[in-house]
């Protein structure tokens, strides 16, 4: 094992894989940091989980056409999490069972497909766990896009997006556009679980929409300071998760998960020991 | 009178084939302090969700006389997510309607100064920064009462706002909208009965129908003729009169003076 040294550091960004993996780590902190906010404070972790995991269908489809895995995954995940909210609200599906229903269709699809496509399906592996070193340069200007247009949207129409997702029913008496605002950020969350598959992969993602949310949500119970927040836990997160798969040479995905886990269990702690022992005196 | 605020004409509502509300009438007026009583699941939150268009009726209509934006709603509490990382004075500023900004950097100091306004008014500057989970039911209470006013209602509409606070903060709370029923009409749901006959002008029981009385006492004959299971307690020149609690309806609560 090699020590983390400032020149080892700098001697790091001086190779283009390794910028790749810093910017990767950056856009995917700032997306699933704003992101994950909403989905925390509205607690759709779970409908999230069916998007992310329906999405593989999409992967499954793309390897046996011969497309890009992440273009049909983004379909998937975008018809998916529209399909959800319409058997709850239309079809009157009980929640729980219509994101179980898009959950393993997704997955059912996936599997089916991969199975008939002839040979090996390359870096399938990489989309279950994530590889955020082999993340491409299209791919990172496509998380670039989306972390700035999020990025405005938030800031745009910040309060239109807190009132409807605190009080949706009040905020229909208010005459905002709810059903508009529901199914646009659905279908955001879609697209920036699609373009964060690579980075943490299709059956960790869950945690980077919730883990730096957490750790923020101990600070502060404002939405506006949360997002901040979260996208620095976010960020801290990947890329010491980042340099640790790099030195200990394990897969990035989990290491990622694995610093944000403990990121939010020292702060835990942290908070716990200044609540209990020292306001005690 | 023709100045009515509000028309509900035939109004039926249900929910799955199960009938709530059916050919119900009722007529808001101008200064109206109108309780509406009933059983739990006699359909008073239906009947006031129809009203401010949130549930789609089967047939009748609902007529305003005013802008929508006119009616205030404080809805039930429990209906509230008590977690969400909201600020007390966010909440307020929710109950804006019309144009506004929606940036988070915008600062629209009319809006801002209104808000202020009605928590200084209402008591509670010193939290208008916190969080709305770290609130007592009162004071929860009269946030959501803020946010209802906001845009200075003629109606205003309050679900259940007597659950989930003490008995001291209930009585400071029908005060308060005595006091602002000075200059609007105020529909109050509730299943206590007793407490509200206190304040209010007007009674209509809604279960399943709903029956308008144009007066603050109501008596037993009624009550039962409507089979609208409720104990009551009347004020004023009658003698105290209680009502056997109704054979299947074990939700409400006794009242003594």
């Amino acid at each position: 094992m090699m020590i983390i040294t400032m020149g080892t550091l700098i001697e790091l960004f001086s190779y283009d894989f390794f910028m790749h993996a810093f910017w990767a780590s950056l856009f995917a902190a700032i997306s699933c940091g704003i992101v994950g906010t909403y989905i925390v404070s509205r607690r759709i972790v779970f409908v999230s989980g069916g998007i992310t995991h329906a999405s593989f269908g999409g992967i499954g489809i793309g390897y046996f056409l011969g497309w890009n895995p992440l273009v049909g995954a983004a379909i998937f995940a975008v018809l998916s999490g529209l399909g959800i909210q319409l058997f709850t609200q239309k079809a009157k599906v009980r929640e729980d069972s219509s994101i179980a229903i898009w959950w393993s269709l997704g997955m059912a699809i996936g599997i089916i497909f991969i199975y008939l496509t002839p040979g090996y399906a390359p870096n399938l592996m990489s989309y279950l766990f994530g590889s955020v070193l082999t993340v491409s340069v299209t791919e990172l200007w496509l998380m670039g896009a989306l972390s700035l247009a999020l990025i405005l949207f938030f800031i745009l129409f910040y309060r239109l997006i807190l009132y409807v997702a605190f009080d949706e029913e009040f905020a229909k008496t208010t005459g905002l556009p709810v059903n508009l605002i529901n199914y646009l950020l659905i279908s955001l969350i879609a697209i920036t679980i699609v373009l964060n598959i690579r980075v943490v992969g299709i059956i960790l993602i869950l945690s980077l929409l919730t883990l730096p949310q957490a750790t923020a949500n101990l600070f502060t119970r404002d939405f506006k300071r949360m997002m901040p927040l979260s996208v620095l836990f976010a960020f801290i997160g990947s890329f010491v998760g980042l340099l640790f798969s790099f030195y200990v040479d394990i897969p990035s995905g989990a290491s990622i998960i694995f610093t944000l886990v403990l990121l939010f269990g020292l702060m835990k702690l942290a908070f716990f020991i200044r609540q209990n022992i020292i306001t005690r005196d | 009178m023709n100045n009515k605020l509000v028309e509900i004409k035939n109004l039926s509502v249900s929910y799955d084939q199960n009938t709530v509300l059916e050919q119900a009438n009722l007529d808001i007026l101008p200064n109206d302090f109108l309780g509406v009583i009933g059983p739990n699941g006699g359909g008073k939150t239906t009947l006031i969700k129809a009203l401010l268009g949130l549930v789609k009726p089967d047939s009748g209509s609902v007529k305003f006389h005013i802008p929508l934006k006119k009616v205030g709603y404080l809805p039930q509490i429990n209906q509230i997510d008590k977690r969400f990382p909201i600020t007390v004075i966010d909440v307020v500023r929710s109950g804006k309607t019309g144009s506004q900004s929606f940036s988070m950097f915008s600062k629209k100091q009319d809006d801002i100064k209104y808000a202020e306004q009605l928590i200084q008014e209402m008591g509670i500057s010193g939290i208008k920064h916190k969080a709305i989970g770290e609130l007592s039911g009162g004071q929860m209470q009269r946030v959501f009462l803020c946010r209802s006013l906001m845009n200075n209602p003629q109606l205003l509409i309050l679900d259940e706002p007597g659950t989930y606070v003490d008995s001291q903060f209930e009585s400071e709370l029908y005060e308060k909208l005595k006091e602002l029923n000075n200059r609007m009409a105020i529909l109050l749901v509730s299943h206590d009965v007793g407490t509200i006959s206190y304040y209010v002008k007007t009674i209509a029981c809604v279960n399943r129908q709903v029956h308008y009385h144009p007066s603050n006492v109501i008596s037993t004959e009624q009550l039962t003729s409507y089979n609208c299971p409720l104990q009551i307690i009347t004020h004023g020149d009658i003698p105290h009169t209680v009502l056997s609690q109704h054979e299947n309806d074990d939700h409400h609560h006794g009242h003594t003076h």
